[in-house]
Parts: C-alpha cells; sequence; structure tokens
C-alpha cells in the first residue's frame, strides 16, 4: 500500500503519571519529506517523537491511547511487537549515545547483529555504507576499532545517525540531534537531514526556529501538549494562521 | 588581652591537632600489630611444604596446608557457583525493576541477610542441608553462598543504576527488547564493577570460620566428595592454635599469613578494578 503520508497520528495522548503531556494530536506525517516538530520547552515535542516508535512506554507510569498508523498498521496495536517498530522506525537522541566500549564498527553493525545478521562480508557493507551515508566514513575508515567515546562530539552523533541507518528504517526520528554540537558539525548534520531526505521519512524536534526553516519541508507547532498549526514550512513561516505560532516565530513566546 | 587571646587559640590548636594524631595511631596500633605478629609468626613456616603437603600426624614433624588451601578454594568456589548467579539476577532484578513493591521487600531480605550473624546462617545451613548430606563442603558452601548473595546483589544493582539511561535507550531504540538491552549492554559496561562486588564477596567469605564449622567442621584429609568435608584454613587456624604441638601452632601461624595475605591480594585488585573504571 502506498500514501503520501507514512504515520497517521489518530488521537493521540500521552500522561506521565496524572500529567497529560499530550491532548489529541491528529498529524499524518509525509513520506520522504523532513517533518520538524517545534515549540517552547515542555510542549511535548520529545514526547511526541517518543510515541512514534513506542519509546514513551519505557518509563514508569508512562501512558498512550490514540493510534499511530505506521504503513497501514497501528503501532499499538495488541499484535505489534515494539522491537519491530523501534527496528523500522529509527531514533537519534538529543545527546549523542554511542556505546562507549564499543568500537567505531561494533556500534555500527549493533543493530544489524542484534536482528541476527552475522555474516562478516554483508556487515562491512552494511558498516560502510552506513558510515558513507552518515558522511562519517572518510574520518574514520582507516580505524573502525577505535573506541567510540575517542571520536569528537559532532562524529558520535554522525555515528549514532549511521548505526540507525545500518538497520535501514524507513523512518527516522531525530530529537533535537544538533544541540549539544558545535555550529560546524550542526551545519554537517543538517546538510546530512536534507540528504537523507531523499530515502527517508525524517521527523525531527527542534526549538531553533532557523534550524527549523533550513531542513524542514513541514513544520508543526506544538505548545502546551497540543498541536497548534502544522503546514508547510515556508507558509508557517511566513503566514501563520495562529497568532500563538506568530507570537513563537516573532519570538514573542519562547 | 588580644595577645592572650591569640595565644590560646594557637595552643588551642596545637591541643587539638596533637589528639587527632594520638588518635589515629591508637586507631592504627592494632592492624599493624596484628599484620606484623602474624607476618613475624608465620613467615617461618612458610616453604615449599607448606603448600605442597597436607596437615602433618600428632608427633610428625614438618607438614603444611596444602589440603587446607584446596579445602578453601573449593568451597569458595562451590559458594561462589551458587552465590554469584543468584546474586547478579537478583540485582538486576533489583535496578532493572526498582519501582515494584516486590524489588522494595527483597531489597528489606537482602539487607536483613547481610546484617544476619555468620553463626546463625551456618546453623540454618547445618539444620537443612548437613542434616541430611552430614557434614560436607555442600552444606559449607551453602551457607557461605548465603552471606555472598546480598553482597554480590547489591553490588550488581549498584553497578547497573550508574549506567546512563541513555545507553540504554541506544539499545531500546534499535529494537533490542529491554531485557537483552539490560543483559548484554548494561551488565556488560558495569561488569567491573560486577566483577569487584564478586571478589569482596569472595575475600569476605574466605575468613568466615564460624558457618564453616556449624556446617564442615575440622577436617584434616584432602578433598573426597562433595558430600564429604574438607580442610579449611580459617578453622586450621582455631584448631590448630588450640592444639598443645607447636609444630600445629606454627601452622596456625603460617595459615593466617596466607589467608590475610588472600585477602589482601583481593583487595588490591579490587582497588586496581575500580580504578581503571572508565571515568
Amino acid at each position: 500500500m502506498t500514501s503520501a503520508y507514512k504515520i497517521e497520528v489518530e488521537n493521540l495522548n500521552a500522561w506521565y503519571g496524572s500529567n497529560h503531556v499530550l491532548v489529541d494530536i491528529n498529524m499524518k506525517i509525509k513520506d520522504r519529506a523532513v517533518t520538524a516538530i517545534m515549540g517552547p520547552s515542555g510542549c511535548g515535542k520529545t514526547t511526541f517523537i517518543r510515541c512514534l516508535n513506542r519509546m514513551h512506554e519505557l518509563v514508569p507510569r508512562a501512558r498512550v491511547t490514540g493510534k499511530v498508523v505506521f504503513d497501514g498498521v497501528d503501532i499499538y496495536d495488541d499484535n505489534v511487537d515494539p522491537t519491530w517498530v523501534r527496528r523500522r522506525i529509527g531514533m537519534v537522541f538529543q545527546k549523542p549515545n554511542p556505546f562507549p566500549i564499543l568500537s567505531v564498527y561494533d556500534n555500527v553493525a549493533f543493530g544489524p547483529r542484534i536482528h541476527g545478521i552475522r555474516d562478516r562480508k554483508l556487515l562491512d557493507k552494511i558498516v560502510r555504507q552506513s558510515l558513507e551515508m552518515a558522511g562519517l566514513w572518510e574520518e574514520v575508515k582507516n580505524d573502525l576499532r577505535r573506541p567510540a567515546s575517542a571520536l569528537s562530539g559532532g562524529q558520535q552523533q554522525r555515528l549514532c545517525i549511521a548505526r540507525a541507518l545500518a538497520l535501514e528504517p524507513e523512518v527516522i526520528l531525530m530529537d533535537e540531534p544538533t544541540s549539544h554540537l558545535d555550529p560546524i558539525s550542526a551545519a554537517k548534520v543538517e546538510m546530512l537531514i536534507r540528504k537523507l531526505a531523499e530515502r527517508y521519512t525524517i521527523v525531527i524536534v527542534t526549538h531553533n526556529m532557523q534550524q527549523a526553516a533550513r531542513v524542514s519541508d513541514y513544520v508543526a507547532f506544538f505548545y502546551m501538549g497540543k498541536l497548534v498549526e502544522y503546514g508547510p514550512t515556508k507558509e508557517v513561516f511566513e503566514r501563520p494562521r495562529n497568532e500563538l505560532t506568530e507570537r513563537y516565530i516573532t519570538g514573542k513566546i519562547s | 588581652m588580644k595577645e592572650l587571646h591569640e595565644r590560646i587559640r594557637r595552643l588551642e590548636d596545637k591541643v587539638a591537632r596533637v589528639l587527632v594524631y594520638v588518635a589515629l595511631i591508637v586507631a592504627l596500633i592494632p592492624l599493624f600489630s596484628v599484620l606484623f605478629e602474624v607476618f613475624k609468626r608465620g613467615v617461618g613456616v612458610i616453604n615449599l611444604d607448606f603448600f605442597t603437603k597436607p596437615t602433618p600426624a600428632v608427633g610428625e614433624v614438618g607438614g603444611g596446608v596444602a589440603n587446607a588451601i584446596q579445602g578453601t578454594l573449593i568451597t569458595i568456589g562451590l559458594a561462589s557457583l551458587i552465590a554469584v548467579p543468584i546474586g547478579i539476577v537478583t540485582g538486576i532484578f533489583l535496578s532493572e525493576y526498582s519501582d515494584s513493591k516486590l524489588s522494595s521487600i527483597v531489597r528489606s531480605f537482602n539487607e536483613l541477610l547481610n546484617g544476619i550473624p555468620s553463626i546463625v546462617i551456618g546453623l540454618f545451613a547445618y539444620m537443612l542441608i548437613a542434616t541430611r548430606v552430614g557434614f560436607s563442603v555442600t552444606a559449607a558452601s551453602f551457607a557461605l553462598a548465603l552471606i555472598m548473595i546480598p553482597i554480590v546483589s547489591r553490588a550488581t544493582e549498584e553497578a547497573l543504576k550508574l549506567v546512563p539511561a541513555t545507553i540504554r535507550e541506544a539499545a531500546i531504540a534499535l529494537g533490542m527488547p529491554k531485557w537483552k538491552t539490560t543483559i548484554f549492554v548494561a551488565l556488560r559496561i558495569a561488569r567491573r564493577a560486577v566483577a569487584t562486588g564478586v571478589l569482596l564477596a569472595v575475600a569476605r567469605i574466605a575468613g568466615e570460620s564460624a558457618p564453616v564449622l556449624v556446617t564442615m567442621g575440622y577436617w584434616k584429609w584432602w578433598f573426597a566428595g562433595f558430600d564429604r568435608p574438607v580442610a579449611n584454613l580459617a578453622l586450621n587456624i582455631f584448631l590448630f592454635a588450640k592444639s598443645p604441638f607447636e609444630n600445629w601452632i606454627a601452622l596456625a601461624w603460617g595459615s593466617a599469613l596466607i589467608l590475610v595475605a588472600m585477602i589482601l591480594g583481593i583487595n588490591v585488585v579490587v582497588r586496581l578494578l575500580m580504578r581503571e573504571r572508565s571515568p
């Protein structure tokens, strides 16, 4: 089944204990495009993307209702295995989190290995392709055995992207992937995001409006757990329909 | 006037300093005199025979404690074989399911078990095992395992809690089930700290004598099966020292020396492991 939308979110609600952090979210996410999730701190951006690959439920006392339909399958359906969901919907975190004790190679090969790929040649190929795609290959190709912790912050984040790519996911969720990086590394990651959008559906959380404007095709504005505005990036930035969005874009609320 | 105040203040400072040093020396005297005495009296009997020959017969000259070393290692080994898996699994449970009711109950029991006098644990193992199998390695190892479990599980729990949540999330986000993430990622990162806990537990039981006495008793011969007793270094000290034979008394000091050396050695390894742990 082919649809212009990769993920369709229907009436999504999420809680931490009694704290209702996402309220009735309805949103359709386009395939092979970058969708940016914007909004002030605490508006539910991170919780929202963590609901898209069933990471939210790992937090004690967290709860979700509603549907997240991914390629026609509701990922919250009882007979859906969350590990299947996470394999097809990859995630890159705010702070680079490579496995510190593993080498660059083993970090990238981690995903394929846990899903049963043992063939040495195939792993070599996957590692190389993933690192190339993440724009890290040239920098690490001479020493794939070096521990991941020896890389710089920006390299570590691209390694994390390569690690996610190694599973050939269809969607990549990114939670403020550049907020811990210096401007040059951040620019590299942004270019990479644009390139990845040719093949993947990308949902990126950012509280940096310039970044949203630079990298995204669509932008969603969240405020106090609600989806306030959603549309093509250019439209939202140039002609916001909602007053809250306008005030956020013009820096009156942050 | 001001000068007097100044003088009193300085005097007080001096007195306080002297008192602290005196207290320090008083505290160290027992430690060093024990180590010194054990070394002085023990070092004389340490030779090749000491490590290769078993307990001498009454009146026999020389002899060694090879059987007791063998017995101690076997007893500790079996105890570790029982306690390490149970302790690690308990520690995993305590750390990964720390908000469940059951885990707070388990944690309290663990602390309770840690506080029970070892002789009581020995008595329990005696009733449960020794009354059926007889005085044996099995009964002694069981008692020692009960002492080890809370130490190992506590260390495992603490070590796992130090592994950053972001690293676990990285593995889970790649589609690794939670239980696998705990074992293959978190436990692997925490392995040094867990090993440290195991070694500390081993050091603790290596010197235990009361529970061994109640469950296995004293034995002069080599290992002859898990349903039989075997010699033990800690008990050697107890029984040799009470004997009227000079030869045996010397062996008691020798046993004490290698026991102390063994425990010190374990502590040194623990320190090295802790230091090497990545920041």
